[in-house]
């Protein structure tokens, strides 16, 4: 019963997890925006993150409700309103939504310990050169002590003329700026036009703030528009700095020394480039948390260089021999083979539409 | 700065889901990372360890072996703590001397192993926080290594790695070098030139998935050479991002040669000095 009225989000009933009817407004919104153009989408400057309204009432319904729930409704319930409709604009104050989630969460893994997220504990940094903006950051991802990506990629494309580097949490960093990606584009598609840095740092900004601090994301925005080149970073927290050259993560510290002693306004882009990979690669061997390859990616007004890896790791290629094991390696103890006899019920052609 | 802020004690990223007040105690241990590796062949041993001494997520030294010499026939590598790492290896060395005064002879591995088994288990209830490795020759000239957990108990071993990257590095040992888990491969006994190159590739795994192994790596080998004479050569240190093989002559080096280049960590640009060397020769 309760999921049927989630799906459905008739305004009459109330959802149990005192869900605002998002799926209809958000429709609602939609097609008034293919038709015509809706003014209330033009005061909504936000194309963020929505969620629930939080009224006294729902508050009240989820809190006794969410005992009821199945475990699913109630670990999916606040990603469900976070996901479904990215149209609607944010609603003010904080959001408690994962509190919930966690705290069911809790009781489930009861005796066992929480599952360690993925951190990255990486070297990112950035700076603004004389054509544009060059990101830099390292490929390691870590978990504990032990390394569990050694190529995974921390530069991710925001749109064609924005990337955005991301430290701290690999999850968070992931999601939020593949929402922020999906949010733009909506907004690119709706306006004829490329969104502004200064757009992505506003988004990011009013996300991180609402979860005060629980998104684990560090991020250094950078990318060029019609205004110039800049570089933004975003905290954890949902403050933005607007600066020239900024490095973060864990290894920032290093990266951040040869920022500061060779960085030079409108530098020439091989030497931009040759300056990021040397902060980066100070934060490699400097800071255990950051290793393996140097990606890079050249952001300009005419194209965008994505240089993965613009430097391998030391390792690449280090190993003597070749560990090969020839088939038969493995032994084996016993063999038994099951043939699965299926029945043709019945057989039917579907045609797909495609021009 | 924000990235500052999200880091407590030791340097690790502090949790963000943390509430309520948090006691610190003093603890007088921490641990300094490195990896020891040590293999036994038919007629020579192979100690090696990686160079690096870390805290937290900070680097001290990347010039900091961890194997030590204690007798011609016989080198000790010590991870883990290493201030208890100084400690144990200056009593075992006063320890020898002590054997060699009063028994008119040098130790051998075993008594070594034995005798180092007793010191650790003295300190049972504050023990010393290192993982060690003894590998040499035993009196009848075979390889053979010893393997010692913090409080002393201890086994003869044909290979073992020990300390962070420990578990990494073990399974791949027991499937090259012991041929487990494998069918329908010959088992070829380990040559000292094979068994170097095994343990160059090995570390080059423990590198790149363990955040506390990397810079560069140290392999002593201990073998009888034609003259009969057991002897301990500084085989090379092996510095990938350097790429870099500082080897030494195949006829060996006196002791004197051998004491200075051992105590790599005190001599920061000894690398260079054993190039002056071999040249002057």
């Amino acid at each position: 019963m309760e999921i049927d009225s989630i799906s459905s989000g008739s305004p009459a009933s109330p959802s149990p997890l005192g869900a605002q009817p998002m799926q209809l407004n958000g429709c609602r919104s939609f097609r008034s925006m293919l038709g015509s153009p809706d003014i209330s989408l033009a005061n909504n400057a936000y194309w963020g993150i929505p969620s629930r309204r939080w009224d006294a009432n729902a508050w009240k319904r989820q809190s006794s409700s969410a005992e009821q729930l199945p475990v699913l409704m109630s670990l999916f319930g606040g990603e469900m309103s976070l996901l479904r409709s990215p149209l609607q604009p944010p609603s003010p104050g904080f959001s408690f939504d994962l509190t919930e989630r966690n705290a069911v969460l809790g009781r489930l893994l009861e005796g066992s310990p929480p599952p360690r997220p993925v951190k990255t504990g990486t070297t990112i940094s950035g700076m603004v050169f004389r054509d544009g903006v060059v990101l830099g950051a390292d490929t390691r991802a870590t978990s504990g002590d032990v390394v569990a990506d050694k190529m995974c990629a921390k530069i991710h494309r925001i749109s064609a003329n924005m990337y955005c580097c991301g430290a701290g949490t690999a999850a968070d960093t992931q999601k939020t700026t593949d929402l922020l990606a999906s949010n733009l584009a909506l907004f690119s598609l709706n306006s004829q036009r490329a969104p502004r840095v200064l757009m992505a740092a506003s988004i990011l900004q009013d996300t991180l703030y609402r979860y005060g601090g629980q998104i684990g994301a560090h991020l250094i925005l950078g990318g060029v528009d019609y205004s110039g080149a800049h570089l933004y970073t975003v905290g954890p927290y949902g403050s933005v700095d607007k600066l020239p050259f900024v490095s973060m993560g864990s290894g920032s510290m290093a990266a951040l020394g040869i920022l500061e002693d060779r960085y030079k306004p409108n530098m020439e882009v091989e030497e931009a480039k040759v300056l990021v990979r040397d902060s980066v690669q100070a934060g490699i061997m400097g800071d255990l948390g950051s290793g393996s390859n140097v990606d890079l990616c050249v952001i300009t007004a005419q194209a965008v260089d994505y240089i993965r890896p613009y430097q391998e790791s030391q390792y690449t290629n280090g190993r003597n021999r070749k560990y090969k094991y020839p088939p038969g390696t493995t032994a084996l103890l016993s063999e038994k083979v099951v043939p699965l006899r299926m029945e043709l019920v019945t057989e039917a052609v579907q045609r797909m539409e495609t021009h | 700065m924000i990235s500052a802020q999200s880091f407590g004690e030791n340097g690790k990223m502090k949790d963000y889901h943390h509430t309520g007040p948090v006691e610190y105690r003093f603890s007088p241990y921490t641990f300094n990372g490195g990896t020891v590796l040590a293999v036994a062949g038919e007629d020579f041993a192979i100690v090696a360890s990686d160079t690096r001494l870390s805290e937290g997520y900070s680097i001290h030294s990347r010039d900091s072996p961890k194997c030590y010499k204690l007798t011609d026939t016989t080198v000790i590598g010590c991870s883990g703590f290493h201030g208890d790492c100084l400690t144990l290896t200056k009593i075992i060395d006063a320890r020898l001397k002590m054997y060699k005064h009063s028994n008119n002879k040098m130790m051998t591995s075993g008594a070594i192993a034995a005798m180092l088994s007793t010191i650790l288990y003295g300190r049972r209830f504050f023990p010393y926080y290192v993982y060690n490795i003894i590998g040499g020759l035993d009196e009848h000239g075979k390889g053979a290594v010893y393997s010692f957990d913090p409080v002393g108990s201890y086994q003869r071993d044909t290979y073992k790695a020990g300390g962070s990257a420990s578990a990494m590095l073990q399974p791949l040992l027991d499937n090259q070098i012991g041929f487990k888990n494998m069918t329908g491969v010959e088992h070829v006994p380990l040559s000292k030139d094979k068994a170097v190159q095994l343990v160059k590739d090995v570390f080059i795994s423990a590198a790149e998935r363990d955040v506390y192994t990397g810079d560069a790596l140290q392999i002593l080998g201990i073998f009888v050479d034609t003259n009969e004479i057991p002897r301990l050569q500084f085989l090379c240190i092996y510095q990938a991002d350097h790429w870099q093989e500082v080897s030494l002559p195949g006829g060996g080096l006196d002791d004197c040669a051998f004491t200075f280049s051992l105590r790599i960590k005190i001599n920061v640009g000894s690398i260079f000095l054993l190039v002056i060397w071999i040249h002057v020769q």
